[in-house]
């Protein structure tokens, strides 16, 4: 397909060669595990992890004779992914075989989706930073196409002196294969891309993102060009699984191919491999004879077709996309783009964050969320997923400082409380005495002993009223912190008669 | 006791709910017989008799109670290209030595379901590639007819040989076969059988040893009319475990048989009347049509314009399904497998030991018609080609013709190893020709014997149906049947 | 078209299959005359003509989403010509 260069070279962006500036010209094909209990195309479950070949049905391990027949929820998977990506949903596609000989995968082809994918264009909008000054550059990356395919099996290379084994449990599991356009021109905005494109799919509930088990793998395709210039020779990165190693295999790939390039080189297109520990890639060493895959419609299978009444109702209960939460959180709430962006940043958090904010204000959720539970959560390394303290606890919290139960200061320490011991914080303010005393007769005695015991101070606020502020402090602390500080500011002004 | 290796599944079917004679000695008369004759037909490449005897004995229970299904205590072969579980199932190929599947194709069990009896494996054309059943790595067939005064060896057609040979010389009662270009059809008419394939989509392919799935269907090869009508009955349905077979009920198709053919519109494409087609087919064929209009039938001459594209286009889309279809055999998981100094070396070795001449050359065509830059001209210009066939076959029917009558072959079973066929790959590929338009259509087709050539062996007609309308050519093939008469070779084994 | 024997070397090395010089000579022979006979297609006019697809018009059918099959590694590598522990074994791969 023809490329087409929607970017304009960002000064930012440019890494300094030897020679001049070059810019760095990313696309990713992003395999996304479609959450769904059996395989694409046979009965056998999807569980990560079992024993060797025991997910594995007669069709999975192509046995003679053996028929794939299509899991709809699949299907249902795609189109929700489609719409999520604001993407082009094709109501007839078809299934091709892509023709290749490899250990794990044992039909000799690939079932997958070559011509007519069932989803074409799409968009991801990208926020990138924030940068020093907290703000974020929000950047659109186009996706060419989204369709369906079968996984693998897997080799495993060490368990043996001169044999590979061959697993085929995930022979079969049904793969997005997300590809985008080349769209991007910073490792920062590639690993964004990703960022985003897994919060999207979490939201959708299509693929659980877990790159650790390989429910999401990157190819990366990487180029370098003078900015603005023809794209150049690309290399593809394949299976890339983790975040931070895309930012790393782009920046060390950019850099390889800019040296090679500037000593008079060309860049061969070829297929290379990541190498974590030396923060290197490699060529890959099987060099496969020139791709020719012969693609053609799998015969085994009839074109997939749907109506729109089909994608409608699949429109109808699509929850609430990050882009949208994030609009509606700015202009219902009232948050600010940043605390809006950082709450819409994963599902868990912002589901979290609604639970709390659900009839109570929600710029003060959102402070609370954001400062004191995911500045604990980081600070302890947990995820939001482990959180000791639950939305629940949290909005218990919100409602004792509204009500006047208890201080903003006494609600940090409630919060530290439940954090570490847990409890209901509404049991634990009976227990450990933290409610504020809104009592005026035991106030006015702690303000009245103040005064008493400073003639000095008095007469100072009395010619500059600034400093009853001292006095309240005073109060304050004679109470434990639990006197309502409004009304021991009311009644400090009325005893000096500043009012 | 007449020999019940005679009896046809109908007479047998009756004489065994009349208890005349048991499952047992039903299968045993077939097993002897079979035992007698394999050594010089070759016909069967495995023999089940401990799993056949077992099975007689169980519809004997059965039929003891008075219960059991449409085909209880009948023997039947099974083609090699169906998994049988725990029986080999080779598809005649060295690449799936001792390949024993754990599982049952859908065909199979359906028969078995209905209370038939599994005599073993037939031989074939390795993979179901081949006309002649000479390209099968457990050897040749060799057809029980022979020529007037001749003891020269004949083939027995392919790809389903060792199905035709056994039921014309009784060493089953009827026999399962496959068709992608003719291989239930052409065989059946070099041994003066009926053989059926249905429409695309009548029989599940599942547990079929896939050649080229766009063109496979499974079919019965019988003795006769009926016969053929309650196989198809038994082996056809719909199967949730093959998105191309088809949701609708099966008729009982027996009951089309004898049904009058009186006001018909039966076809006659003038397209089929090739170039140096020998007088005694034409005669054949004219015999048919006079039978035919005899019987009320309306002759009427169609054109289906684009026949002569459809062996080409044929040739280009059977083996590029099959080049992928065959990847599978790859030493790997099952089969043959022949070490070499790397994984790629091991597949090489492996595939070049376990496929024989004919698979070779036609996955060497299928990869190159799909390879980069071939696509279009080929495959794409093929899958193009096929569409206009079909449509010279929906202009017909919708014109009102019910049936289309035309020879099976363009000759009569020609001997093994014939120097001609066996030096011009194309020469035995235009064995197919009468045949092989109707697996691109996807339509039934039955070939029914019709007369012997001048050197005393079988010939067949060939009737064309519309989709899912094989009862119309069961009654039409049986009054053709019903003329010409029944035909059985001089027992010489 | 017709194809040399590089080609047929290609393409037998796509397909997996070891040749001797003896069989590409033969095989370039058939393989020519297969093409050769198959050329003609190209004077059929298809200027409109969709590819067949399916040639029983009919809807794929659809399974629902539900764990059916599998546990039966036993099955599944019962006629593996090398296992261990269940997993295929291949002359060692290198990536
Ligand atoms: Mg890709
Ligand atoms: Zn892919």
């Amino acid at each position: 397909m023809p490329l087409v260069d929607t970017r304009t070279p960002d000064p930012k962006k440019l890494i300094p060669g030897a020679t001049g500036d070059w810019e760095i010209v990313i696309g990713m094909e992003v395999h996304a595990q479609v959450l769904s209990e059996s395989k694409l195309f046979s009965g056998a479950s999807t569980q990560f992890g079992g024993e060797p070949n025991d997910n594995v049905s007669l069709v999975d391990a192509a046995m003679p004779g053996m028929l794939p027949v299509i899991n709809v929820e699949c299907v249902r998977q795609a189109v929700r992914t489609g719409l999520g990506l604001k993407a082009q949903i094709n109501n007839r596609s078809v299934f091709d075989r892509k023709n290749y000989f490899y250990p794990d995968l044992p039909q000799g082809y690939q079932i997958s989706q070559f011509q007519q994918p069932i989803v074409g264009e799409g968009t991801v909008i990208v926020s990138v930073g924030p940068d020093s000054k907290g703000q974020f550059e929000e950047v659109e990356v186009g996706v060419e196409r989204l369709h369906l395919e079968q996984d693998a099996g897997k080799s495993l290379h060490d368990q043996h002196a001169t044999m590979s084994f061959v697993d085929l449990n995930r022979s079969g599991v049904a793969l997005m294969e997300i590809v985008s356009k080349p769209d991007m021109r910073s490792a920062d905005e590639a690993r964004a891309y990703l960022t985003k494109l897994r919060t999207i799919l979490r939201y959708l509930g299509t693929c659980d993102g877990n790159m650790d088990e390989g429910s999401m793998r990157a190819d990366v395709n990487v180029s370098v060009r003078r900015p603005g210039g023809e794209f150049g020779t690309r290399c593809e990165i394949k299976n890339v699984n983790s975040i931070r190693f895309v930012g790393q295999a782009i920046e060390s790939e950019a850099r390889r191919q800019i040296a090679i390039i500037e000593d008079g080189g060309t860049i061969d297109q070829e297929t290379r491999l990541f190498d974590p520990a030396k923060g290197e890639t490699r060529a890959m060493r099987s060099k496969e004879d020139a791709h020719d895959y012969r693609y053609f419609p799998d015969p085994d299978l009839l074109p997939l077709e749907f109506d729109d009444a089909f994608v409608a109702a699949l429109r109808e209960e699509l929850p609430e996309l990050p882009d949208d939460k994030r609009q509606r959180l700015m202009s219902e709430a009232g948050l600010s783009a940043y605390d809006a962006s950082i709450l819409v940043s994963e599902k868990s958090i912002a589901d979290f964050f609604e639970q709390v904010a659900k009839g109570r204000d929600a710029k003060q959720a959102a402070n609370w969320v954001i400062n004191d539970l995911l500045g604990a959560l980081n600070k302890s390394g947990k995820s939001i997923e482990e959180t000791p303290v639950s939305a629940d606890q949290l909005g218990a919290v919100l409602d004792l400082i509204r009500e006047g139960t208890i201080s903003g200061k006494i609600a940090k320490d409630l919060f530290e409380i439940v954090w570490n011991e847990g409890g209901d914080p509404r049991e634990l303010v009976e227990s450990r005495g933290l409610k504020q005393v809104t009592d005026t007769g035991a106030i006015e005695k702690a303000v009245d002993e103040v005064i008493a015991a400073n003639p000095d101070k008095v007469a100072q606020a009395i010619a500059k009223p600034t400093l009853a502020g001292w006095f309240v402090g005073q109060v304050m602390r004679a109470t434990g912190g639990k006197a309502n500080p409004q009304a021991v500011n009311d009644l400090v002004k009325a005893k000096l008669g500043l009012e | 006791m007449t020999d019940l290796t005679e009896l046809t599944i109908a007479e047998a079917r009756d004489a065994l709910k009349a208890k005349t004679f048991r499952a047992s000695e039903l299968t045993d008369a077939y097993l002897d017989a079979i035992e007698a004759a394999n050594g010089a037909l070759n016909a069967y490449v495995a023999v089940t008799a401990d799993k056949a005897r077992e099975m007689a004995a169980a519809s004997d229970a059965r039929l003891g109670q008075g219960e059991g299904g449409a085909l209880e205590g009948i023997p039947l072969g099974v083609k090699d290209l169906f998994a049988v579980e725990g029986v080999r199932t080779q598809a005649a190929s060295h690449i799936l030595d001792g390949f024993k599947p754990r599982y049952e194709s859908t065909v199979t069990a359906n028969l078995w379901a209905d209370g038939a009896v599994m005599l073993g494996k037939l031989n074939m054309d390795e993979f179901a590639m081949g006309s002649s059943n000479e390209s099968s790595h457990d050897g040749p067939v060799v057809n029980p007819w022979r020529r007037t005064d001749s003891d020269v060896a004949l083939v027995p057609g392919g790809s389903s040989g060792g199905s035709s040979a056994a039921v014309a010389a009784r060493l089953c009662a009827g026999a399962t076969a496959t068709d992608t270009g003719g291989s239930i059809r052409q065989p059946a008419a070099f041994t003066g059988t009926v053989g059926i394939k249905p429409t695309y989509g009548r029989c599940s392919r599942w547990g079929i040893v896939a050649y080229a799935s766009s063109l496979d269907q499974a079919g019965p090869i019988a003795r006769d009319v009926r016969d053929a009508a309650i196989l198809l009955t038994s082996m056809a349905s719909s199967d949730p475990k093959d998105t191309t077979s088809v949701d609708r009920p099966v008729p009982d198709y027996e009951a089309a048989v004898g049904r009058s053919v009186k006001g018909l519109r039966i076809g006659i494409p003038r397209e089929y009347r090739v170039e140096g087609m020998p007088a005694e087919i034409e005669a054949l064929w004219q015999k048919g049509i006079a039978t035919l209009r005899e019987a009320g039938a309306e002759i009427v001459d169609v054109s289906l314009p684009h026949t002569k594209y459809a062996l080409p286009a044929y040739y280009i889309v059977a083996p590029a399904e099959a080049s992928s279809n065959l990847a599978r055999y790859d030493g790997v998981r099952y089969g043959l497998r022949v070490p070499g100094k790397d994984i790629a070396e091991m597949y090489e070795n492996t595939r070049a030991a376990g496929f024989g001449r004919e698979v070779k050359r036609r996955i060497m065509i299928g990869t190159y018609v799909l390879s980069a830059g071939y696509y279009d001209a080929y495959y794409l210009q093929a899958q193009k080609v096929r569409t206009l066939i079909k449509r010279d076959f929906e202009t017909v029917f919708a014109d009102g013709v019910d049936a289309l009558l035309t020879p099976t072959t363009p000759s009569a079973a020609f001997a093994i190893g014939d120097a001609k066929l066996a030096a011009d790959p194309v020469a035995m590929y235009l064995q197919d020709v009468f045949t092989i338009t109707v697996n691109l259509a996807g339509l039934p087709g039955i070939a029914v014997p019709a007369g012997l050539s001048g050197e005393g062996t079988p010939l067949g007609l060939q009737l064309i149906g519309r989709p899912f309308d094989e009862e119309t050519l069961f009654a039409t093939a049986s009054v053709i049947e019903k003329s010409a008469g029944r035909f059985a070779p001089k027992r010489w084994w | 078209m017709s194809v040399d024997t590089a080609t047929v070397r290609r393409v037998a090395r796509l397909a997996r299959i070891a040749v001797s010089e003896d069989e590409v000579a033969t095989m370039q022979g058939e393989l020519n005359a297969i093409l050769g006979f198959v050329e003609q297609l190209g004077e059929v006019d298809v200027s409109g003509v969709e590819p067949m697809t399916s040639v029983t018009p009919m809807v794929m059918k659809k399974r629902e989403d539900a764990v059916t099959d599998g546990h039966k590694a036993e099955d599944i590598v019962a006629n593996a010509p090398a296992t261990q522990e269940h997993f295929f074994m291949v002359p060692k791969v290198v990536e």
